[in-house]
């Protein structure tokens, strides 16, 4: 059976299980059908061309974990953010894990997406904004919508500053084999609200893994949210991250992608303006080597007048990795005096490395100000000798020069915690010690 | 301290040094003069260690070893330093941030650990005081956006902390008004030493003014062609680059 069938005939276990009492029945019901019908993407769709999925699917997954995992915290301490007190969603094998994590409903809703999807007290939020910004007709959000069932379920109440960052982990072990997990999240910041989010998908094991994971945000009048993705995963753990993010007025919605590992990744990263005067930001650093493969399909709907957007991503690819960037950008006729700035710089370290690189413009307004630039280079080797110069080796010189490319998107790191661990790991990636002062 | 002898070197297949013969002993200034395309530029590249640089015939002995095999880096750890005609940008460094690293890693090879963090600081501080360079712009991106001065002065800076046993100095007066030049020409003076070597190279004898040269070299298409003491570059100076052409 292929991993499509798998999860239809998987999907109607589920909904014996969990669908008749439920709620969202109507909404799963219709997205399995979009699932069935579209399948899985292949190359033949414009915004898969350059992401081969077909052997992702060759694996029989998992669909349903059976057995439900205890770690320590010794086991995973490297994975969570210790020097920095937090609020913590984690999660083994998709299954929430109480001892690993501090949820709390002290002031701001940090707890799981089965806790509101059931208890009354949450369901006029659900029905506000549960899949209200998720796309309907996209195969792989559409799939995760139909096995909705487990995530982070974020609320910042109205003029919240949440001062603990968020942590939303999750694990995956070799207990239940070939593991396909579909987390969910949902995260809403009322107005004047602010919340930091750092979310992180860690295999440990050599199984091959697939996550396909969801998040929907929404981001209310002048609402901040600062979201960090740090992505190393294991090379046998495969990720397909699809968030949508809708703003209103003066809100700022920023996020991070770190992308150092893992066999396939790929994010989708969307952001919908509902109001005027919106700021939307996304970074990201990608750094692999290996066959590892990382896609970033960002896209901005600039609907409404004087918005900004701003992207940058910076790529290095070594050996045969493989990065794929398509940033799309929709300014509205309505969308009068946005500026939509973006940029993806890359550096291809070895031959065999490649890199897909494409900005989509569709501007229908007359006045506005909207800029992309792509570069695809090798490290300057002029710089290299100026650096032997001074007694630097090329293989430091080399660390150097591409932590100084991709050093930018570092700068916009809020938290100091995040910041030095990525630090930390492009040093390690690069095989170098930075003794940099960040 | 240098030794060259009977130096052929190009690169791309093109023999652009035709045997230079140069002795520099620790404490000495030498000038090297030539005209454009004499191969004043390639002659300090090709001692820095560039590997695009081939050597076809003679040697470069440093403190009696033969340096050609040596890496950039590891004539660096030796002892030798470049300073670059066009220091080269490197955005995302800052000027603390790479000489700390070319420190810490010259260190390392000696076998010790990273300089103390208070130690550091305060050779910077000195150092920086040295070349009038004030602290604000030791937290920039390296060369990035610099001016023809104070990319020069970073370059001496960097010679200051690295405290080199030869430096060559390569058109280190180009790109300088006045007041940059008596700065660079100072700070270079007071790193004049009987242990450490110079090597100016220069196309004018306006920077020998500044830095008075024990030694005067002129070099015509891959050869020295004259040498002398400093009254030669006053004289080239008069004749002009015709003078040697003509000669040679």
């Amino acid at each position: 059976m292929d991993l499509k069938e798998t999860l239809l005939s998987s999907y109607l276990a589920f909904d014996a299980q969990y669908g008749p009492q439920h709620k969202l029945q109507d909404q799963r019901a219709a997205a399995i059908e979009v699932f069935e019908q579209q399948g899985f993407p292949t190359k033949k769709e414009e915004d898969w061309k350059y992401t081969p999925l077909r052997n992702l699917i060759k694996t029989n997954y998992t669909v349903f974990p059976k057995e439900e995992v205890s770690l320590k915290l010794d086991e995973v301490k490297e994975y969570i953010l210790q020097d920095v007190d937090t609020y913590k969603i984690v999660f083994v094998d998709g299954i929430y894990n109480a001892y690993l994590s501090e949820t709390t409903h002290v002031g701001v809703d940090v707890c799981l997406l089965s806790a509101a999807l059931t208890k009354p007290k949450y369901a006029a939020t659900i029905k506000k904004y549960f899949n209200q910004i998720a796309a309907k007709d996209a195969s792989l959000t559409a799939l995760n919508t139909a096995f909705t069932k487990e995530g982070a379920y974020i609320h910042v109440p109205e003029g919240k500053l949440v001062e603990k960052p968020v942590q939303i982990i999750h694990f995956t072990t070799d207990k239940n084999p070939s593991l396909l997990l579909q987390p969910r999240n949902l995260i809403v910041v009322e107005k004047n609200a602010e919340i930091q989010i750092v979310e992180r998908h860690q295999s440990l094991t050599t199984n091959e893994s697939f996550t396909n994971v969801v998040t929907e945000i929404f981001n209310e009048q002048n609402a901040q949210l600062d979201y960090y993705k740090i992505q190393n995963d294991q090379t046998t753990a495969s990720l397909i991250d699809s968030t949508y993010i809708s703003q209103r007025k003066h809100s700022h919605a920023k996020v991070h992608t770190f992308s150092f590992g893992g066999k396939l990744t790929r994010n989708n990263l969307n952001f919908y303006h509902k109001d005027p005067e919106i700021n939307s930001t996304m970074k990201g650093i990608t750094l692999i080597e290996g066959s590892q493969f990382v896609d970033h399909h960002t896209l901005v709907h600039h609907a409404q007048p004087n918005s900004e957007s701003h992207q940058d991503y910076k790529g290095i690819f070594a050996e045969k990795s493989t990065g794929v960037f398509n940033g799309k950008i929709i300014v509205e006729k309505k969308a009068q005096k946005t500026n939509a700035f973006q940029q993806n710089n890359n550096i291809l370290m070895d031959d065999k490395a490649s890199i897909n690189t494409k900005p989509q413009l569709e501007i229908f307004a007359d006045d506005v100000k909207c800029s992309h630039g792509c570069t695809i280079g090798q490290l300057d080797e002029d710089a290299l000798f100026y650096m032997q110069t001074r007694g630097i080796p090329t293989k430091e010189a080399r660390g150097l020069l591409t932590y100084a490319f991709a050093n930018n998107v570092l700068q916009s790191v809020k938290i100091d915690s995040v910041k030095k661990r990525i630090n930390k790991l492009i040093a390690e990636k690069l095989g170098v010690n930075i003794g940099f002062d960040v | 301290m240098l030794s060259i002898d009977n130096l052929h070197a190009g690169c791309e297949g093109k023999t652009i040094l035709q045997g230079i013969n140069l002795d520099v002993k620790p404490g000495e200034v030498h000038a090297i003069m030539g005209p454009n395309g004499s191969g004043k530029s390639t002659l300090s590249t090709v001692v820095a260690g560039h590997e695009d640089y081939e050597i076809s015939q003679g040697t470069i002995l440093f403190d009696g070893e033969d340096i050609a095999d040596l890496t950039a880096d590891e004539r660096a750890h030796k002892g030798i330093f470049l300073s670059f005609q066009y220091p080269v940008e490197i955005p995302g460094v800052t000027v603390t941030n790479f000489i700390k690293t070319a420190i810490n890693q010259n260190r390392k090879v000696k076998g010790l650990e990273d300089m103390p963090a208070n130690e550091m600081l305060k050779k910077i501080r000195e150092k920086a005081a040295l070349l009038e360079i004030d602290s604000r712009f030791l937290s920039r991106s390296l060369n990035e956006g610099f001016s023809g001065g104070e990319k020069k002065r970073n370059e001496i800076f960097q010679m200051a902390m690295l405290e080199p046993k030869l430096a060559i100095l390569d058109e280190t007066d180009s790109g300088l008004d006045i007041d940059a030049l008596r700065i660079v020409a100072n700070g270079v003076n007071k790193l004049r030493g009987k242990d450490r070597a110079i090597v100016v190279i220069t196309h004018y004898q306006r920077l020998l003014e500044h830095i008075v040269p024990d030694f005067v070299h002129v070099l015509h298409e891959g050869k020295i062609v004259k040498s002398g003491t400093k009254e030669l570059a006053l004289e080239l100076e008069k004749k002009g680059y015709d003078w040697i052409k003509q000669g040679a």
